[in-house]
């Protein structure tokens, strides 16, 4: 990629986060090529315990930024969850490497409700409602899911599946909170019967033969958005050459790991204790989206399991943060009445993407907000004269997205916890 | 609450068991009770729910600081203060970052003459939180209350032809006749207007 010129930054040594999980790839590849190098900046990466972690060292400054939950960047922005600190996002990590797992007994039970849950989302939440409700009249005890946080989109994916066959998250299930690593054990010794994670947690369960991978994030909501990078809008302002650079570095890397062979070689790296700690053989097989059950042998190929450059993906979508936003007033998260927009902006911020699109000489789009929901197989985007590859946006439930439309589309849902006035809401948001 | 130095009933959550013995018996020496240790991947909610402490003390690098935060803001009846320790050397502005927060301390090192502070000051900060939480949980509840009264109203205005003054009046003297709050009678009155519908 051809370079205009190279700012300055403003500071060069810097420390950034990660969570062993797969997608952290971008942060290290970035690294360990030697993409932080070109611009001068000297890199030290920190593996942390917890996202709680992530969220108060970069509020505090013991990180410059960090790989991040989207929704982390915004209700971390709102004061929601403990701490309040404006934080902002130009560079969308990855889409997709989420997934559900249940165990082996729950999916013998859905099973025997249906036998094709694992063809369609739909089959395997229709079945974990009937089996819900089935179990409650036998007066078993509530099935229990876990996920990793709850402003991630393992939390919004998982309650996205089970609402749209009618489950009430809240209510017919026991939903907790438990670290990515855990999972698997937890699993195992039937503390839980599901639960959503990203990579390379799924992968382990079934190579374990601990359970069933039953619907990916991608079926869920085909090419969803994933990990941002996010730094305080303190540091943004404090630090604009740094933050630019950190942005080209990572759109680098990003292209460098989308490429299957070089993911296949990188996955020993990535192994390393210092970064995820797992077998590179599980980290390998995910990344090429294979996903094999060690029991019972079945194999699936979810060809976009992960996607970090593809599809504009790097692109921080404004209409990304709506989404998350609306998630939020779905299940009750935030309970004031905001313009959600305006929140979309100020932290989702395309004007450094494209300043650093424009330094690497690779084209973008001119605006921020799209439609979400009504492309079941990639399509172009015209944009002028430009034209963009982009992946499939379809939701399970067939249900669109309009930013310009947040109200209604949140009116839509029969399963809904949301806890204010939707008339307020869309005074502030027509 | 008094003045008298209380017994905590403390659980501790460590992944390693040396550290943990040391504060276990530092705790236990100044009076305190250790209701559970929880090691590494163990079914943390199931113990907090089983063994109902009264507050919790993490090592900052535990992965299961997210299961407690979360904990946390759901568990309206019995939230616990938590209380975070690190012996990491950036130790200093992590300090600043729970500060900001309310119930999170962190204990730098483990001399007991630092402990004990920190540990009331937790429940202390903890206790005016959860304070200033029901305050304005009541808040909430009032608005919504006078939300409820208010459809009551409009409901029996419709059904008996009365001006808004009479229907409230009626109301009022129905509620007192009954020696029923009027926010009851008000829901009685919305969940037979939707029977009829």
């Amino acid at each position: 990629m051809p370079q205009k010129h190279i700012p300055i930054p403003e500071k060069s040594e810097l420390k950034l986060g990660f969570i062993p999980l797969i997608d952290c790839c971008v942060l290290v590849a970035a690294k360990e090529q030697g993409f932080f190098d070109k611009y001068g900046l000297s890199v030290s990466l920190s593996r942390e315990a917890s996202w709680a972690n992530i969220r108060d060292k970069v509020c505090v400054g013991a990180l410059d930024g960090a790989q991040m939950l989207a929704g982390m960047s915004i209700a971390t922005t709102l004061g929601l969850g403990f701490t309040k600190k404006p934080m902002v996002t130009s560079f969308s990590m990855n889409l997709n490497g989420n997934a559900i797992t249940v165990s082996n007994g729950l999916y013998e039970r859905l099973l025997n409700v249906d036998a094709e849950i694992e063809t369609d989302p739909n089959r395997s939440a229709q079945a974990l409602k009937q089996l819900i409700e089935q179990e409650r009249v036998d007066g078993k005890p509530a099935i229990s899911f876990a996920m990793v946080y709850p402003y991630s989109n393992h939390n919004y994916e998982l309650r996205y599946w089970m609402a749209s066959a009618g489950i009430d998250p809240d209510k017919d299930v026991e939903l907790r909170v438990i670290p990515p690593q855990y999972m698997v054990d937890n699993l195992k010794d039937g503390v839980i019967d599901g639960f959503c994670v990203g990579e390379p947690w799924n992968s382990a369960a079934i190579k374990k033969g601990v359970g069933h991978l039953i619907t990916s994030g991608y079926q869920i909501w085909n090419n969803s958005p994933e990990k941002v990078f996010g730094v305080t809008r303190q540091w943004a302002g404090n630090n604009p050459n740094t933050h630019l650079s950190i942005v080209m570095a990572l759109i680098e890397a990003a292209a460098w790991i989308e490429d299957l062979q070089n993911r296949h070689e990188f996955a020993e790296v990535l192994a390393d204790n210092r970064y995820i700690g797992i077998d590179a053989d599980i980290i390998r097989s995910s990344l090429a989206g294979e996903f094999t059950n060690a029991n019972s042998g079945n194999a699936r190929q979810i060809g976009d399991m992960h996607v970090y450059h593809r599809y504009l993906s790097n692109f921080p979508w404004c209409s990304h943060a709506c989404w998350i936003i609306s998630q939020m007033y779905r299940w009750g998260q935030l309970q004031d009445v905001i313009d959600i927009k305006q929140i979309a902006e100020a932290v989702y911020r395309p004007d450094v993407y494209r300043l650093a699109a424009t330094q690497l000489g690779i084209l973008y789009p001119s605006f921020n907000y799209k439609d979400e929901g009504g492309h079941g197989a990639n399509w172009a985007m015209q944009d002028g004269n430009q034209s963009f590859d982009m992946g499939a946006d379809s939701f399970m439930d067939g249900v669109t997205f309009d930013p310009d439309n947040i109200v209604s589309y949140l009116s839509g849902f029969s399963i809904n916890h949301c806890d204010i006035e939707l008339a307020q809401l869309e005074k502030l948001n027509c | 609450m008094s003045k008298e130095k209380q017994q905590l009933n403390i659980m501790l959550i460590d992944e390693l068991p040396e550290r943990s013995m040391a504060m276990e018996k530092l705790l236990t020496n100044l009076g305190h009770k250790i209701v559970a240790t929880v090691s590494a991947g163990e079914d943390l909610a199931g113990m907090v729910n089983r063994y109902s402490p009264d507050i919790i003390i993490i090592d900052m690098d535990s992965p299961d600081r997210d299961t407690i935060e979360h904990m946390q803001s759901i568990s309206a009846e019995k939230p616990r203060p938590i209380v975070m320790f690190t012996n990491d050397d950036d130790s200093n502005t992590i300090q600043k970052a729970v500060k900001a927060g309310v119930t999170a301390y962190v204990v730098d090192g483990m001399h007991p003459n630092r402990v004990m502070p920190i540990l009331d000051t937790a429940m202390a900060r903890f206790n005016e939180y959860q304070a200033i939480r029901n305050e304005l949980e009541k808040t909430r509840n009032t608005l919504e209350e006078r939300k409820l009264i208010e459809r009551a109203k409009g409901i029996v205005m419709k059904q008996t032809n009365q001006d808004e003054e009479a229907a409230f009046k009626s109301m009022q003297q129905t509620a007192m006749s009954r020696n029923m709050k009027l926010v009851e009678l008000a829901r009685s009155i919305i969940a037979a207007a939707e029977l009829l519908k």
